[in-house]
């Protein structure tokens, strides 16, 4: 496939995180999702919005539950090509948490810049 | 932009946290568990009304009936599974967990 070819399939697309990272598969499930579509090279944009956020604490220590645990492949975005990252600012407020508690680098905005992100987006996925 | 909603308000925040990301004019889908937040007579009364007259609101008709709800708040509109085809196809969507 030509170089050309290639830019034409780049898609922008959003993925909102909306689930708290043990509790449910959703968290685990749409990192892998974002990790394959990495790899086509799409135009990504990760969206962190309610207990979504919880998924980026820091200091998550999952051994005692007996899994290997994901938060450590958010570092490995970077690599992907993955580099906007946006957290609500509500929904750290409403849980104490500054990004500074995250284990990532991420912008924090308001519900109307990520409502204009949104709407810049071909596909939005849910996780 | 389509925004669904499918838990019902009282058990879950999707719905309230979708509100904050609504702008005037996109349209909201309630489907399932969602349709509670259209019942006439509860707490979401008012956030309904209110977000009907700035957006368009639909509730899917199988779910609403299934669950017995008599009394819609007044501005959402009834929707079928054709209608729910329309707006997805019409729109970019944006589902709410």
């Amino acid at each position: 496939m030509s170089e050309e070819q290639t830019e034409e399939k780049i898609k922008k697309i959003m993925f909102i995180m909306q689930k708290a990272p043990h509790g449910t598969i959703y968290p685990y499930e749409g990192l892998e999702f974002i990790l394959i579509t990495g790899a086509y090279e799409q135009d990504i944009t990760l969206l962190f919005v309610g207990d979504g956020i919880l998924a980026l604490l820091k200091n998550q220590d999952t051994s005692e539950l007996g899994i290997k645990g994901f938060v450590k492949t958010y570092r490995t975005l970077e690599g992907y090509d993955i580099e906007k990252l946006y957290v609500d600012k509500t929904s750290l407020d409403e849980r104490g948490l500054t990004s500074d508690d995250l284990i990532v680098d991420v912008d924090v905005i308001d519900s109307n810049e990520a409502n204009r992100l949104m709407n810049e987006q071909e596909a939005i996925f849910p996780f | 932009m389509l925004h669904t909603i499918n838990k019902s308000p009282f058990s879950s925040s999707s719905l309230d946290t979708a509100l904050r990301f609504i702008k005037d004019g996109e349209s909201v889908l309630l489907l399932e568990d969602g349709v509670y937040a259209a019942m006439a007579g509860t707490t979401y009364e008012k956030i309904i009304l209110e977000l009907a007259e700035k957006s368009s609101v639909f509730a899917i008709s199988a779910d609403v009936k299934a669950r017995g709800i008599e009394k819609l708040i007044p501005g959402v509109e009834i929707a079928d599974y054709g209608k729910f085809v329309d707006l997805v196809s019409a729109n970019i969507v944006n589902t709410w967990l």
